[in-house]
């Protein structure tokens, strides 16, 4: 008996009748198929078990994260964090378990396009833009909207949309590189520039893949501050394993999750993980 | 990427030959050294059939990041589906003087029109057929293969298989297109006599037109959001599907939009060469035809127009000149070009031309 | 005893004959020949004005002295080299040598000098006597100390078996001492007892026939359990039918179990051919993640190697395929590491610029094919020891040159394998296949494995080439027509991955043997070009594919 289910079966619905969602939580955009996070959790992942040959990258993983939290997951290399983004993004089918949406969105039975429409946004560990394509290209392409061949061969910006980009352009500091060529930018500025096709992207939830690789202090400020001001409105994950940085992030209270050999090994504060001995055995014992 | 000035130099140049080829070909008389013999009108009308291919190709594979190996097979469809319409206009001038069987099926004994030649006496039909079979094709196979995420070397290789297997397909007598001689002899286009000058002349302002048209077409496919999309698919396919885009049916509408136009091509090259057979879609037609636009400058669909009609001149030239010598050249483009000229000639004169500049 | 009974049968045979002869509308009443002392003489002096009757006699009454000459005589009758000198109507046996006729003397065997052919005059021969002649000479041969020539007169007898010949050959069976030949006895006795007007005969005949393959046997049980239109079997007893129908139930049995081990040998053949032709590409589009469209022009120059060899050593083709296939990997190994260095390694992380500049390249070695040895097909030997085929049973028989290339391919995968898994090189090209920065690191000079590679796969097509010249035309289009095939092995079997290519190049080759008689041999490509396609899409990595994160991305 799992936690959502049994959240259903308390709130009396079943999976195929789906009730009226709540609002969304976004002003800008919600895209239709947004997720119902009336529950007051964006994310469900149990018992999720992905093996690639034998080797289990995953192991009965169970993660619950909360509508606008900043959860902040670490873990040694192999530990499962990207795995577990590749399984919530479509990427990889797990060989059991389950993800869900909100209530009402089954993340398995969706396809990696899908997944992005319904609301989740993806940061890849190597920042990844379209190298060709200019900053504000960049920002276009990510906009949240129908992204069907047809629409698009004939669609013109409109001014809210223009104003949008703008907006995001100035948060990511990337105003004055606006006609650049992505490929151009500094390493830093891909990563934000990854952010920033995130935010265009509008999503409930934002999973960001070691987001301050490669960035000198200062962006690294940069980027938690910008992190932590996107909790509330979106539920953020970061996949981090710098501790400093996930202590910036987290502040005191934040919840951290500690991932090792593809399933949870603690949860709470950074100070309570920390203190785990078990966390303790796995990042000094190696 | 944009619509730019070398876009517009080629179109200029485009309507410059439609309008200046057909005039002194049909206008300046035979013994004036501005004449242009018919064989010329013909060949350049060729020219511009391959040009046409070329963007098709072109639109795949430079700006979608897909090498097809196979895209002379859609070109020879449509090519096959125009030369049906034209063995049926043959009626009783055939070898044979059978009023509905084209001489090649008398020759093989069939008693009646196979069912999938019906309605190609039809012109309409016919051409129907031009842009439905190609792009049908074009259309089951890309569904297939970019659905299971076949991408790079392994998509250009089954490209070259679908080509290869349709060239063994319609070697054969008993799939009803003629077999090895596929079909030739034709007599008339809509009641048009196809020796005559007059409609060569307009055949060639034809294909000037189409590729004209296809060419701004593209332009327009390539500079708007969706033309965007799809080179942002070819840089970072994995960033394009995370951020909601649905890479496949973009993939798969360039490269059913791409292999109609082939078709296309196809269709105006048959009438003016006066023959179709299986060695069009021999593999290494297709080879040849990435080639082009690798000389030209992929990703650029001037590039494409500019690099088919420089090699096929050369071809032209030197198949007649120094036989031997044409595949040593055309073996060392493929390698000179992939070494030296990444971006081809359009590319390469760019960079001149900006450090010329600076 | 056996010399009089041969005696006594070929005089039987060629009266029968005779009879049979006489039957038809005579042509005119066959003079009485004079009796002579020596049937050799008499021969000798009557045989040139003759009429074919009295050939017949006299051919008869040769044949009952049972002499070497005599044999030697009736031979040349048959095979038209009997002359008579118009000049004294001596008769000699002759054989033609440029515009003269080299003549011997028939009773001594010694050379009697040689004549124009004006001046002779050929002993002429019809169909029923040539056919009496051969009877006659069959019989001479059962006799023969060479079991070969033994089973050639048996065969010879039974084309045209008759009571009196099938008494001869019961008679025959206990003393001849070869197993082939009184199988093939005995298998002509049981036909002939088919025809038995008594049905205990021809049960026992139907017996006999159990379990044989031979298609007259096939044919004949057939007609005995066939219904004719008026619903009268063509056999009346009706055991004797269900004897043949058993017989023929085992017989198509057998029949179809040969004819499945027939279509797998073929299969695993072309499979084999396959697989040769794919490995090196596997090596080198596994390791180097490089697609050599020159592939097929590399097995091409070891092909061109093997008619160079020929050509250097015409007085031993046997060894000249041994001698080729170490020449072909070395040939084809010098051309791989030039396109490497020269042209692929410029290329890395291209791989569609790959593909292209190595079709360049192919186009290049085409051209110089053809310049060098001109645009026609080379004729390759194949050496005594590759000729002929392996008779297992008269359904199924198997071609040397085919079964070699089985286990020759079988050879070469081993030692590939060898190489990979046991030398510093193999250990350094699986490690740069599997991480190529990693390996950098450790001190692997990766521009020499890479090199090595290109080379290894190459030499492989070479060599691969060696074979297929014992094959196909070895033409300047060799490559390109095998291209296309190995990369569907290539694909089908998932990439770097040498136990894949072999499985799908063997599985593949069965298939297409297995397709081929339903739909025909092109459209059997066709089929198999379709399944790959379709096969791909479901397995995008081959059907052994690499698993795990290394396959990611």
């Amino acid at each position: 008996m799992n936690m959502r289910s049994v959240m259903r079966k308390l709130s009396g619905r079943s999976r195929s009748v789906s009730g009226p969602r709540s609002g969304p939580l976004l002003a800008t955009h919600a895209p239709d198929a947004g997720p119902d996070a009336s529950r007051g959790v964006m994310l469900y992942l149990e018992d999720i078990t992905v093996s690639f040959d034998g080797f289990r990258a995953l192991n009965a993983l169970t993660l619950y994260v909360e509508t606008g939290e900043l959860r902040c997951i670490i873990g040694p290399n192999g530990a499962g964090k990207t795995t577990m983004m590749d399984v919530i993004t479509g990427k990889t089918r797990p060989d059991t378990g389950s993800a869900w949406f909100g209530q009402t969105i089954d993340l398995l039975s969706l396809h990696e396009p899908e997944i992005a429409q319904a609301g989740i946004g993806r940061k890849f560990q190597k920042p990844t833009v379209f190298e060709q394509h200019t900053v504000f290209e960049n920002l276009e392409l990510a906009m949240a909207g129908d992204k069907s061949v047809w629409k698009w061969l004939t669609a013109k910006l409109t001014p809210q949309q223009l104003e949008r980009i703008d907006e995001v352009l100035t948060t990511i500091g990337l105003t004055e590189q606006r006609r650049a060529r992505a490929g151009a930018l500094s390493h830093g500025q891909k990563q934000w520039l990854e952010i920033g096709m995130l935010l265009m992207q509008n999503p409930q939830l934002l999973l960001v893949d070691e987001p301050v690789a490669g960035m000198t202090p200062q962006e690294v400020e940069r980027t938690a501050a910008l992190l932590t001001s996107l909790a509330g409105k979106h539920s953020v994950v970061v996949v981090e394993h710098d501790m400093a940085f996930v202590r910036t992030l987290a502040g005191s209270h934040g919840r951290v999750t500690v991932l090792h050999e593809g399933s949870v090994l603690a949860e709470g504060s950074i100070d309570e993980v920390q203190a785990n001995p078990k966390v303790i055995e796995v990042y000094l014992g190696e | 990427m944009r619509a730019d000035r070398g876009g517009n130099v080629f179109l200029g140049v485009l309507l410059a030959v439609a309008i200046l080829v057909p005039l002194l070909n049909v206008l300046v008389p035979e013994s004036s050294p501005f004449h242009m013999s018919g064989y010329t009108v013909t060949l350049l009308g060729k020219y511009l059939t391959y040009a046409m291919l070329a963007i098709a190709v072109d639109l795949v594979w430079g700006y979608c990041g897909i090498l097809s190996l196979g895209h002379a097979a859609f070109f020879a469809l449509g090519g096959y589906a125009m030369g049906m319409y034209l063995m049926r206009q043959i009626g009783t001038r055939g070898v044979y003087g059978d009023p509905v069987l084209p001489d090649f099926m008398v020759f093989l004994n069939w008693k009646e029109l196979p069912w999938f030649w019906h309605g190609f006496d039809h012109f309409g039909y016919a051409m129907l057929m031009v842009v439905l079979v190609p792009g049908l094709l074009a259309l089951v196979f890309g569904w297939f293969a970019f659905r299971s995420r076949v991408t790079g070397v392994y998509l250009s290789i089954i490209t070259q298989a679908l080509t290869y297997a349709l060239m063994l397909a319609f070697f054969r007598n008993d799939m009803g297109f003629g077999g090895n001689n596929g079909f030739t002899d034709f007599k008339e286009l809509l009641g048009f006599n196809l020796q005559a000058p007059g409609t060569r002349a307009a055949l060639f302002v034809c294909t000037a037109v189409a590729l004209g048209a296809s060419y701004l077409l593209c332009r327009y496919v390539v500079s708007s959001r969706a033309g965007r999309v799809v080179a942002a698919v070819r840089d970072a396919e994995n960033r394009a599907r995370f951020i909601g885009y649905k890479v496949e049916s973009y993939k798969l509408w360039v490269f059913v939009f791409s292999a109609v136009l082939a078709g296309i091509a196809g269709a105006l090259y048959v009438p003016q060469v006066g023959i179709i057979n299986p060695s069009e879609f021999s593999p290494v037609n297709s080879i040849e035809v990435v080639i082009w636009v690798a000389i030209g400058g992929r990703g650029t669909l001037y590039g494409a127009v500019a690099g088919a009609v420089l090699v096929n001149y050369a071809k032209t030239y030197f198949t007649a000149a120094l036989p031997s010598f044409w595949l040593y050249a055309l073996g060392a483009l493929f390698v000179l070009v992939t070494l030296f000229l990444p971006r081809g000639v359009v590319g390469a004169l760019g960079r001149w031309r900006s450090t010329v500049r600076a | 005893m056996q010399k009089l009974i041969r005696n006594i049968a070929v005089s039987l045979w060629l009266l029968l004959a005779g009879a049979a002869m006489a039957q038809q509308p005579a042509p005119e009443p066959a003079p009485v020949i004079e009796a002579a002392a020596d049937p050799m003489t008499a021969a000798l002096t009557a045989l040139p004005g003759a009429s074919y009757s009295d050939k017949q006699q006299l051919a008869v009454q040769l044949a009952a002295t049972g002499t070497p000459q005599a044999r030697a005589l009736l031979q040349a009758l048959l095979d038209g080299n009997l002359y008579a000198r118009t000049a004294d109507q001596r008769v000699f046996i002759g054989a033609s040598t440029d515009d003269v006729i080299a003549l011997t003397d028939p009773r001594t065997g010694q050379s009697a000098g040689t004549s124009s052919e004006d001046a002779l005059e050929k002993i002429g021969t019809n169909n029923a006597l040539r056919r009496a002649l051969r009877g006659a000479l069959a019989l001479f041969d059962l006799a023969n100390p060479d079991a070969g020539a033994r089973l050639a007169a048996v065969k010879e007898i039974l084309g045209g078996l008759d009571d009196t010949a099938a008494a001869m050959l019961r008679a025959r069976l206990p003393a001849e001492p070869d197993a082939t030949v009184r199988r093939e006895i005995n298998l002509g006795l049981a036909l002939h007892d088919l025809d038995s007007s008594e049905a205990p005969r021809r049960l026992a005949g139907v017996k006999a026939l159990v379990g044989s393959l031979n298609s007259d046997v096939y044919n004949r049980l057939k007609v005995l359990t066939e219904q004719g239109s008026d619903g009268s079997y063509t056999e009346p007893d009706e055991a004797i039918r269900s004897a043949a129908r058993a017989s023929l139930d085992s017989i198509e049995n057998r029949r179809v179990l040969y004819g499945g081990i027939e279509t797998l040998f073929f299969g695993l053949s072309l499979g084999s051919v396959l697989v040769l032709a794919a490995i090196g590409l596997s090596i080198t589009f596994g390791v180097m993640g490089i697609i050599n469209m020159a592939h097929g022009e590399l097995m091409m120059l070891g092909a061109y190697t093997t008619y160079v060899v020929q050509q250097a050593m015409p007085n031993h083709i046997g060894a000249s395929i041994i001698v080729a296939i170490p020449a072909a990997f070395i040939v084809s190994a010098l051309a791989g590491v030039a396109i490497e260095r020269g042209i692929v390694r410029f290329l890395y992380g291209r791989p569609l610029e790959t593909l292209l500049a190595t079709f360049g390249v192919s186009l290049v070695l085409q051209q110089v094919v053809r310049d060098v040895f001109s645009a026609n097909n080379r004729p390759i030997e194949t050496p005594a020891w590759l000729a002929g085929s392996l008779q297992i049973n008269e359904v199924l028989s198997i071609t040397w040159v085919r079964l070699y290339i089985v286990f020759f391919t079988l050879a070469v995968f081993a030692l590939l394998l060898l190489v990979l898994k046991r030398t510093r090189l193999g250990l350094e090209v699986r490690a740069v296949s599997q991480n190529r920065p990693m390996a950098r690191a450790m001190g692997i000079r990766t521009e020499w494995v890479d090199a090595m590679t290109f080379g290894l796969g190459s030499g492989i097509a070479g060599v691969a080439g060696v074979a297929l010249s014992q094959l196909t035309n070895v033409g300047p289009n060799l490559g390109q027509s095998y291209i296309v095939d190995s990369f569907m092995v290539v694909v089908f079997g998932g990439v770097a991955n040498l136990w894949g290519t072999l499985v799908g190049g063997l599985s593949l080759g069965v298939f297409n043997k297995i397709l081929e008689p339903f739909a025909g041999a092109v459209l059997a490509k066709i089929l198999m070009l379709v399944f790959l396609i379709l096969f791909i899409q479901r397995r995008p990595r081959g059907l052994f594919p690499q698993k795990g994160r290394a396959a990611e991305g």
